[in-house]
Order: C-alpha cells, then structure tokens, then sequence
C-alpha cells in the first residue's frame, strides 16, 4: 500500500507539491487527476525515489522512501512520463535485461519475461527494434517492464497516452485485470479513463489536494448531477417549458438545440441535485408524451475537474 | 554490487549497436598510425619499441575518450531513459559504475586492437616487451582517467556537445600542467619545486614513467585515485540535479 504524509517539493522559489497527503490501499486504484504542470509526475518521481521530497514523507509497503530507496523500488512497477525505453535494443531483450536488473536469472528470467509479453501482447514485436515501434507497442512496453516483477504496487504515469481508443481500452482491461491483488496509482488527464478504471480519485492543483473521492462522489459536485434530458418528437417547445417549469421537483428548464428541426431537447435540473428520473417519467406517461430520448446525467467530471483546478 | 552485470552489459551492446563504435575504432586505429608513423617518425627512430607509438596517446585520447564518455549520461537524460534507470532497485554507485567500467571496456577492445603495431615491432626487431606491457596498461589507466572525467560532465548536462567541450578542456588542463614548456616558464619565475608540484598532477608525467617500463605504485595510485575521485564526484552530481 501507498501512505503519504505532508509530501512537498519545492524547486528553488517554485513550490511543485505541497503538502499533498494521501492513502492507497491494496485492491484500490487510485487516479491522479490535474492540468498539466500540477505536480502529479513530481509526485510520482518522488514516490519512486527517482526525487528525493523537500520536506514529507512516504511509505511504500512498510519501507519509507527517506530511509530505504532500494526497498520501494523493489516493490514498485514504474511507468515514467512518455514511457522510456532504450531504443537501441530489442523488445525482448529489453524486458531480459529489466528482469536481470530485477534479480532473476535463467528460468525464471524467461519464464516472467514470456508471462508479461503474453499480458501485454508484444508476442508479434518480441524481436523487434525499440525505435521502431509505434507509440502503442512502445507504451505496452514499458507496462510489461513495470509489471515483470509481480510488484505489489504499480505507478502509472499517463500510461494511455498516446494511444488509439481500440489500445486504450485494452490498457484499461489490463490494469483493471491486475489490480485485484495490488495498490495502483495511475496518473492521467483523460477523465473517461478515471470512470473507467479508478475506484478513488484524487484532483491536484497547483501542487495542492483539491478534491478527493470516488468518481461518484466527485461527480456528485456536478451542477449537472442528476440532470434529465429529455428529447421529444415534434412537440411544442413553449408548452413543454411551461409544463416542466410547473414541476415542483425541477429546479430549472433548459433547451437545448437540436439539429433536427422537429425534435425538441430539454434539460432538467433537479432540485437539491436529487434523483428525478422516476417522477419525471411518470409525469410524461401520464401526460402520454412520447419520449424519443430519456437521459440521466451522473454529473461531469470535465465541469467538476475545471471548477476546482480553476478556482482562486 | 547487484545490478552491476546487467547495466554493464546493456551499456556495452549499446555501443556496438550504433555506427559509433565501428566509426570510434576505426578512427582510433588510423589516428594511432599516422600519429605513429607520420608526426612520430617511427621508422627513422630505428628502435624496435613502442615508445613512439605510446608518446602521443596523452593527446589522441584528449578528443577520442570525450567522445566515447559524452553520451554516458547526457543521453540517458535526453531520452528519458535515465528515469527508468536510476527507479531500479540498484545503487546510484553501482550504476555510475558500471556504465563507467562499459565504456572503459570499449576502449580496452580498440586498444587490443592495435595490436598490429606490437606485431611491427616483433617483425622488425626485437624489443624489450616489457615497457610495451607497461605501456599498454599504462595507457589503458590514463584512458579510464580521461573517461571517468568525461562520465563526470555527461552527467552535467543534457547536451553531448556540451559534456564533450567541457571534458577535452578539463583534460587539456590536465595536460597541460605536466607539459615541458610550462614547467620551464614556471621555473624561470618559481622555485623548481612549484612547478614539480604542478606536474605531479598531470597525466603525462605519470604515463611517462610507466611507458618508459617504470612501474611505480604511485603512478598507478594517482590513475586509480582520479577515477575513483571524479566518478564519486560524478555520483554527486547526479543527486544534485535529481535534487533541483
């Protein structure tokens, strides 16, 4: 598991982290959220020894990052920023040479080398040149190194980035395949990917903790959480605003346009942020409306994620 | 030490899977020739001994060791590659280390490779092999001193032609204060025992004797000692910038 206590990092009068605490613990995945420059890498660097903390503290699995660097390493699987790899060799080769690093030989070298090929699906590209592999196999890559140990906890930085969507999602399965019996922290700035995968989610700002919690609870501070749209089939928009505003558990009507002319859209926002799906279907059941479409907003986190990285 | 092996052996492969060794070792070997035969005049010194060939390696290795060290560091940074290198369970020494003993590695091959010459002088005379063995392990020494300064400032930066700069004029100094015409300016205005002072810190009073055939501890101590100083220096470095 990961513990982090009063972390901070300053660059000469630049403050990158400050005071960023934090717990990850096993089975969890923990998205790391924030624009770029927020201090999220930094952190990361901090958390593998590759930095060393301007003030602070952290436990990986037990070992302090201050007192036994070569401990949490050994516990962590890395994936650095923009996945580095030496260009120079061969895929195989690489992961061989990661995993010798790592302590293993014979056997077992080539035993877990094939098991992370396999994982991450580099069969194909096993005897192939790291510089010319494209930007997805260079990723999956650098995943298989992070992974080749069976490390109980794995840093992710970006480790979709750069890829098409097909490849994105296979990343994703993987990480949610493995992240059963190991403590996860995955940084990234594509806030589907947090939905997707992550079961807490921390946003940084400006080198500070600025929101903190599930992807549900964080989308609950939507304006939009809870919010119905409603799209119907040549109705008359002026009646219908009016009979929604008439609503006692509707807050607010928006329109919303359309590229088609005849479908009219309508947003509904609650009061309270409350659920009003139920109430609102019956209401158009009884008023025998015919819905074309009937959505439920969960809220954003896009809105929420530029609400607090924004602020101040 | 763990760790040691595999970082050693990648840093080695690296070399021999870009174009730079080939070009480095071809350029070592012809350089080493004409400087031998050419400036050196080796045929009409009439000896059947290296002492030619050796005399000029203060001053090859001054541009040629650079270029071997220059990308020991300054690429890893470049590339990102050094991340991922300095997160491994291994110690920061062991890595300076082993890249250092990968490079110098290299450059005992090419200077195996000059083998031709020791087969010269065989094919001509009879030499005394002992000052060419001395000579040989001498030079491989002072080579490991140029190198680890190289090593040193490939860590300071993230451009090769700047590490590059920097180590050949470090090593010119180094040069420079054993060469004659310096001692002699600094004895016409000095105490003579200024400029031996001076002197002893430079690589070519120390190879001097030892490719003369002179093996003399301190000689060796003060390679050894250089190598070890800068490549502890060179581990400090790269904590600083890690820390900035």
């Amino acid at each position: 598991m990961i513990r982090v206590h009063a972390l901070s990092k300053n660059f000469n009068n630049f403050t990158a982290v400050d005071q960023v605490s934090f717990e990850v613990k096993r089975g969890e995945v923990l998205g790391f959220l924030g624009p770029n420059g927020a201090g999220k890498s930094t952190t990361m660097k901090m958390l593998t020894c590759f930095i060393p903390p301007s003030s602070g503290t952290a436990e990986i699995c037990g070992f302090s990052i201050l007192d036994d660097p070569l401990q949490v390493r050994a516990q962590i699987g890395y994936l650095p920023e923009s996945a580095p790899s030496y260009d120079e060799m061969l895929v195989g080769e690489f992961l061989s040479f990661v995993a010798e690093i790592r302590g293993y030989g014979g056997k077992e070298l080539r035993r877990r080398v094939s098991i992370v090929i396999e994982m991450t699906a580099l069969g194909e590209v096993k005897e192939q040149l790291i510089e010319t592999l494209s930007k997805g196999f260079r990723q999956r890559t650098s995943l298989a190194q992070a992974l080749l140990h069976d490390p109980p906890v794995l840093i992710l930085d970006e480790p979709t980035d750069g890829l098409d969507p097909n490849q994105k999602h296979e990343v994703r399965s993987l990480i949610q395949s493995i992240s059963e019996e190991r403590t996860i922290l995955i940084s990234t700035h594509i806030l589907e990917e947090v939905e997707a995968v992550c079961t807490r989610a921390m946003i940084i700002s400006a080198g500070k903790v600025v929101g903190y919690g599930t992807p549900d609870e964080l989308m609950s501070q939507s304006l939009y959480r809870n919010s119905v749209t409603v799209s119907i089939n040549g109705a008359d928009p002026t009646q219908l605003l009016k009979d929604f505003n008439e609503l006692d558990f509707v807050y607010s009507v928006e329109r919303i346009p359309e590229k088609r002319q005849e479908l009219v859209t309508m947003r509904l926002f609650p009061k309270n942020k409350e659920s009003i799906a139920l109430q609102l279907e019956q209401f158009l059941f009884a008023k025998k409306i015919p819905i074309e479409q009937f959505n439920v907003n969960r809220g954003r986190l896009d809105e929420v994620f530029r609400e607090l990285t924004t602020a101040g | 030490m763990k760790g040691f092996y595999p970082i050693f052996k990648r840093e080695l492969l690296a070399y021999f899977r870009s174009p730079v060794a080939y070009v480095f070792i071809i350029i070592f070997l012809a350089a080493n020739a004409g400087c031998t035969f050419f400036l050196g005049n080796f045929y009409n010194s009439q000896q059947a001994s290296l002492e030619i060939f050796f005399l000029f390696h203060p001053w090859l290795y001054l541009f040629l060791i650079p270029a071997v060290g220059m990308r020991l560091w300054a690429e890893e940074r470049r590339t990102g590659t050094g991340e991922l290198l300095l997160t491994f369970p291994v110690r920061l020494t062991t890595t300076v280390f082993a890249k250092f003993f990968a490079a110098w590695f290299f450059i005992g091959i090419s200077l195996l490779l000059t083998f031709p010459m020791f087969l010269t002088v065989h094919f001509l005379g009879s030499p005394d092999n002992g000052p060419i063995i001395t000579g040989y392990l001498g030079s491989f020494l002072m080579a490991g001193s140029y190198l680890a300064i190289a090593s040193c400032t490939s860590a300071l930066t993230k451009n090769q032609v700047i590490s590059f700069i920097l180590s050949v004029n470090i090593c010119l100094v180094l040069v420079l204060l054993g060469w004659g015409v310096l001692s002699d300016s600094l004895n016409a205005v000095f105490p003579v025992w200024i400029s031996d002072l001076v002197s002893q810190f430079s690589f070519t009073t120390h190879f001097d004797a030892i490719r003369r055939g002179v093996v003399d501890l301190r000689d060796i101590i003060y390679f050894v000692s250089i190598i070890v100083i800068v490549l502890i220096l060179n581990v400090v470095v790269l904590e600083s910038h890690k820390a900035s």
